[in-house]
């Protein structure tokens, strides 16, 4: 019984937080981040482009460690790369020109949309990978 | 005047045993065709549509032989197999027999002079087939090409044999415009070019010669972006391409073009190949409304700077990013009389035209007299995707990418994302 109650506190807790974090307004920024830079390739609803833009639709790189995704985001590829047994052979530009803001807020967007449910993701998260990466 | 030939629903077609008859009794797997397709092409007055064969995943290219067998390449790997042939033993216009082979996956596939030839994204091979046209050692075949340059970005190499016993194989550029950084805002144009050496063009090979590589062969044309349909016209005696033209107008270059011109002007192009051409790619695209080219951004351009005037012509231009992955000029009788030497274009469908909408998703036919485009083109057969809804490249229940002709003159059409092969045939409204 004790133990339902500390799990109910601290769900509820999470809750709250993530309530706190994933605000309407960070969501708007970064849908319009993800339009003017993101929207060709990835297309508006996430799907992507089979073999060439991988989809954002509940894939491992998304929703999967924020460090991760951030750093791809600063750096691009222009490797063949496989997202859950699907290659993908289009480039991806680095997108180290955006605020650590802006990235924040269209990784948060992206993390909360298309059916994904994803923790927020911070300017000071963003500004802590792009220092590892100087 | 169009009207919706909906896919005759096809009863399951059982195994049996006289399907054995060309491919051995160890290697045969029943064709499951059944029930009706989602996708309900809409073909011209007259014209009929079948699910040859389905479940094939990504069916690339397709060929097809003399007396009827369809060779059909796959970018995927099918139960280990990456090519696969299918037969009509019972002529009823569906697939009854198949039978896989091959490790590798690719996309062109071709027959001649006795040899099925296919490639990968590195190398071409050819199998030694029989009179039945039959590949006699599916295991072993040769290797006529190898180590061709694929850096993952228009990696097919496409392929098309002319009649004096050479190969063309499309090499195409790995990048959008040859930046700096590919598809970087604000990353400039190289200039020279240093792609083009060893990618964004057509090479030649000999088509019977084992272990080719550029050394060997020569580069035929050049500032071709990259091609996936490709044909040989018998009646021109040349070699006719299709160029994907440039991406991403707006994306890189906002304060010179709008979404909507970034959707719509820099054509798909067809091209009329000699050795030497100079399609002009990354310098210039083909601005298909003013019928101009143009000078592309990343090298000064505007939208309004024209160059390239020692650039080959276009001799037809199309709406962008509609994906020609297919080509084939139409030798046939059983097809009108107006379809003969003309066009047809496998329209793969786009996705660079967002947040317009998407647009192609259906083959082209453009009509010719004395080796020129005769008329505008128009749509052939439309609807791959399978409805307004699903003209996105991610979702689209079919995208139309080879084409072949039967030795009847049916036309064969092989989708990458359905894995459906269908077999569409003239009926004159009978």
């Amino acid at each position: 019984m004790k133990k339902t109650i500390s799990v109910l506190v601290v769900s509820t807790f999470c809750y709250i937080v993530f309530a706190q974090t994933v605000s309407k307004d960070q969501m708007q920024r970064g849908k319009t981040v993800f339009e003017t830079y993101c929207l060709t390739c990835h297309q508006e609803d996430g799907t992507g482009v089979p073999k060439l833009n991988p989809p954002l639709i509940k894939t491992s790189y998304v929703t999967g460690d924020k460090r991760k995704i951030i750093t791809w985001v600063l750096s691009g590829t222009t490797e063949k790369i496989e997202i859950d047994g699907e290659y993908y052979s289009n480039n991806m530009p680095p997108q180290n020109y955006l605020k650590d803001q802006e990235i924040a807020d269209v990784l948060t967007y992206i993390r909360n949309s298309f059916g994904n449910k994803s923790s927020a993701i911070s300017a000071t998260d963003v500004k802590n990978v792009r220092a590892t990466m100087k | 005047m169009k009207k919706i030939i909906l896919l005759p629903a096809i009863l399951f077609v059982a195994f049996i045993n006289r399907s054995c008859a060309n491919f051995g009794n160890d290697t045969i797997n029943a064709v499951k065709t059944i029930g009706a397709d989602e996708s309900n092409l809409v073909l011209p007055q007259g014209f009929n549509a079948v699910a040859f064969a389905k479940g094939l995943g990504e069916a690339r290219h397709i060929t097809v032989t003399p007396n009827g067998l369809v060779y059909v390449k796959l970018s995927k790997l099918k139960d280990g197999k990456g090519t696969y042939v299918f037969n009509d033993n019972n002529s009823d216009g569906i697939s009854d027999a198949t039978k896989g082979f091959g490790n590798f996956t690719g996309t062109g596939i071709a027959v001649k002079n006795g040899y099925l030839y296919a490639s990968s994204d590195f190398d071409v091979y050819r199998y030694k087939l029989n009179e039945k046209f039959e590949v006699i050692d599916p295991e072993k075949p040769e290797k006529i090409v190898t180590g061709l340059l694929n850096r993952h970005q228009h990696e097919a190499k496409a392929i098309a044999l002319d009649n004096d016993g050479n190969i063309y194989v499309n090499i195409g550029a790995y990048s959008n415009s040859c930046q700096e950084r590919d598809r970087t805002k604000g990353s400039m144009g190289k200039n020279p070019c240093p792609i083009l050496d060893s990618a964004g063009g057509i090479w030649k090979f000999k088509a019977n010669q084992l272990n080719q590589t550029y050394g060997d062969g020569v580069r035929y044309a050049t500032g071709l972006r990259n091609v996936v349909g490709l044909d040989w016209n018998n009646e021109t005696n040349s070699l006719f391409v299709m160029q994907h033209g440039r991406d991403q107008l707006h994306d890189l270059f906002p304060d010179l073009y709008t979404t909507k011109q970034s959707a719509e002007l820099p054509a798909e192009c067809m091209y009329e190949l000699h050795q030497g051409s100079d399609c002009g790619w990354p310098y210039i695209y083909y601005d298909w409304q003013q019928k101009k080219k143009m000078l592309n951004p990343e090298y000064g351009g505007d939208g309004v700077k024209t160059s390239g005037e020692n650039a080959q012509e276009p001799v037809a231009a199309f709406p962008g990013h509609m994906g020609p992955n297919g080509l084939l000029f139409y030798t046939g009788n059983m097809f009108p009389e107006k379809y003969k030497h003309g066009a047809f274009i496998a329209f793969h469908g786009s996705w660079n035209r967002s947040p317009e909408p998407q647009k192609g998703y259906f083959i082209a036919f453009v009509p010719f007299k004395d080796g020129k485009p005769s008329g505008d083109w128009e749509v052939f057969a439309d609807n791959f995707a399978g409805g307004e809804a699903f003209m996105q490249p991610g979702k689209a229940k079919h995208r139309p990418c080879g084409l072949a002709q039967g030795p009847d003159g049916s036309l064969y059409v092989s989708d990458d994302a359905g894995g459906t092969i269908y077999k569409i045939t003239y009926t004159g409204g009978k």
